[in-house]
């Protein structure tokens, strides 16, 4: 029974490192770059909510509160590439990694000076109350984060599968001039991605926040979840499900059977040791082409 | 506007092209020398601060901007650096010999970590080495018999030849240790880059197809060029330990290899300059910040994560407005004086690539 808490409870944690791998994933199969700040977009997305539903502040209803807060992040993604990230266009990849570090530290302090450094708890109908299914007690935020990760990642697959957008991000990324000779406006599609990736690190910071407290740190998690992404092997939408639950998995059975100072670096050994044996990842993309 | 004629390969990768850069940079030196009798000790201890930036600087400028492999974990470095050297000193050893030899085994180790990360490149190799300055956080609090885990170390008292140096009651002869230090990892890095095995390093940089097709070992000389690198970075890190006075696991963390990484990029990827030139930023940008914040709203108003938020603003501007860095606006401006008036804007102009998937090859 103590086994099967601690593995519904990680896979709870694990579905919320999932959501931001996810936008990791996203930006990465359709412009080839990593957005470090994907942890701190999650954060400015609960912090958003936050702000719009808590009583100190907005006090909207919260079914008003989160689409509209998905919407701010969308559209904040969409200008974010619009009026930053293109000016990187045709740029080394090295040159949007450390771009969006220094983002992410922008967005830190920004929300840090806007919210305060406190912890706060967003009031969300998810957080009220408990489960129990034959004596594994599951809270609602948990049931609502799982749920809601599965149908996020079923839809943002067959997104890329069937949709045309779908198609033509994936055909931008993965060579951007034979791209644009089949008529695809690459730029207009890379900032739809950044605009689609904000709103699931919207969605993934409503999920996060309901699970318990943030504050401007909070975005820190990124460093887990790019973990969960490169596990998964990156630019794969279902892998970074799944590398999240293996992380999520993994942390609280390692604090439970490990010393103290062995458990918390389970997840980076195992990232470590996936990019030495399987480093494209367990769901690897990667074609050797034939000539 | 001055000519350089070059009869000979010799001409071409002499030290100092001519005359006039001869005398440039014995002023500079010379300058060094007479600082502490110009400036009073606090100053020379920042002044100290801005030269250990700069070596570390430089140790990851030749894997960064000159081998143009992107690590995330040189914290991880700083911090063998640093506890090999107190920890041999403790050992018996004389700081003379146990100094290099921190250097050198913290090359070795980082030779020997490159090996599995060579397979990995671009992104993953960035991510690898962050997973890598995460671990070394918590390996420093597991080897706590050798490193003293949370409760940290002390550096133990330098001393050459009986002469002892501690950067807090002498500063000036720490500024002096630090300052040769500095100049010769200088020299390394530039005759490194005259030698065979630096010209390797940029061809790798360039393009890995061409090296190969060059006769350049990729993997071999992306491993020589992490040892190498590492090693100036255990050094400063060394040196960083001292300046500190006391460290622990939480001294070498991640946002130390960050700022590094955005230490380069402001002062000008693949320059020797540009290493210098970040290190004076990323040493002065925190007074600069307290004066300018105890000027607007007071000083004693705390505000958390200013230091970062602008440190990174800073960058983002850099990366839009100028790529190439402190010293590319500098050689920039350089050009425009010694060509009057025929400097034209698209001289520096760089070349668009159009990005293909790493995903197919």
């Amino acid at each position: 029974m103590e086994v099967l808490q601690l593995l519904v409870s990680g896979l709870a944690n694990g579905c919320v490192y999932g959501l931001i791998a996810l936008g990791f994933v996203l930006i990465y199969k359709a412009t080839e770059a990593v957005n470090f700040a994907q942890g701190d977009f999650m954060m400015l997305g609960a912090f958003v909510t936050l702000g719009l539903t808590n009583a100190e502040h907005m006090n909207l209803p919260f079914w008003v509160a989160a689409p509209l807060a998905i919407l701010v992040m969308a559209v904040l993604g969409y200008l974010l590439d619009f009026f930053v990230l293109r000016r990187l266009f045709g740029q080394s990849q090295t040159a949007v990694v450390i771009l969006t570090i220094a983002l992410g530290f922008v967005i830190r302090f920004v929300a840090g000076v806007i919210w305060g450094h406190e912890p706060q708890t967003l009031e969300s109908p998810l957080s009220i109350g408990d489960i129990n299914i034959g004596g594994v007690v599951l809270g609602m935020a948990d049931v609502a984060v799982i749920v809601v990760t599965v149908l996020l990642t079923l839809f943002l697959y067959q997104f890329f599968q069937r949709t045309k957008l779908g198609l033509a991000m994936q055909a931008a990324s993965q060579n951007q001039m034979a791209a644009y000779y089949m008529g695809i406006p690459v730029k207009r599609v890379q900032g739809l991605i950044w605009g689609l990736s904000g709103a699931t690190a919207a969605i993934a910071g409503i999920l996060f926040a309901s699970k318990g407290a943030i504050d401007p740190n909070a975005g820190l998690l990124g460093i887990k979840a790019f973990a969960a992404a490169v596990i998964g092997g990156f630019g794969s939408l279902p892998g970074a499900l799944v590398g999240g639950l293996i992380v999520g998995v993994i942390e609280p059975f390692a604090s439970r059977y490990f010393a103290a100072g062995y458990s918390q670096i389970a997840p980076y050994v195992l990232l470590l040791l996936v990019l030495v044996f399987r480093p494209n990842g367990l769901f690897s993309q990667v074609r050797v082409k034939k000539v | 506007m001055r000519i350089l004629f070059k009869t000979s390969y010799n001409d071409d990768i002499r030290l100092f092209p001519d005359r006039w850069t001869l005398a440039v940079y014995a002023a500079l030196l010379a300058l060094a020398v007479l600082l502490p009798m110009l400036l009073d000790e606090f100053y020379i201890g920042e002044v100290t601060n801005v030269l250990i930036w700069a070596v570390a600087g430089l140790g990851l400028m030749l894997l960064t901007g000159q081998t143009g492999q992107v690590s995330l974990g040189h914290a991880a470095f700083l911090a063998i650096g640093c506890y090999t050297n107190t920890i041999l000193i403790e050992a018996g050893l004389p700081f003379i010999v146990a100094f290099p030899l921190a250097g050198v085994i913290t090359g070795i180790v980082g030779g020997i970590i490159a090996i599995p990360a060579l397979r990995l490149h671009g992104i993953y190799l960035a991510i690898a080495t962050i997973a890598l300055s995460i671990l070394a956080d918590d390996i420093i609090v597991l080897l706590d018999p050798w490193t003293g885990g949370v409760s940290g170390k002390f550096p133990a008292v330098i001393t050459i030849f009986g002469l002892e140096i501690e950067r807090w009651t002498m500063p000036v002869r720490f500024y002096y240790l630090v300052l040769v230090v500095t100049m010769i990892c200088t020299l390394f890095y530039r005759n490194l880059l005259r030698a065979p095995l630096g010209r390797a390093f940029a061809a790798v940089r360039d393009s890995e197809v061409s090296a190969t097709a060059m006769g350049v070992h990729i993997a071999r000389t992306k491993v020589k060029a992490f040892g190498l690198s590492c090693m100036i970075t255990g050094w400063a890190g060394t040196l960083m330990g001292y300046y500190a006075g006391a460290f622990n696991n939480e001294t070498f963390s991640l946002v130390i290899s960050i700022t590094l990484l955005m230490m380069i990029v402001i002062g000008g990827l693949g320059s020797i300059h540009g290493a210098f030139f970040g290190a004076v930023v990323v040493a002065f940008l925190p007074q600069a910040l307290s004066i300018a914040k105890g000027a607007m709203i007071g000083g004693s108003v705390a505000i958390p994560g200013l230091e970062t938020g602008v440190f990174g603003l800073i960058l983002i501007l850099f990366i839009l407005f100028e790529p190439m860095g402190l010293y590319g606006r500098w050689l920039k401006i350089r050009t425009w004086f010694e060509l009057f008036p025929f400097a034209r804007k698209d001289m520096f102009r760089r070349q668009k690539s159009y990005l293909k998937t790493e995903r197919l090859r």
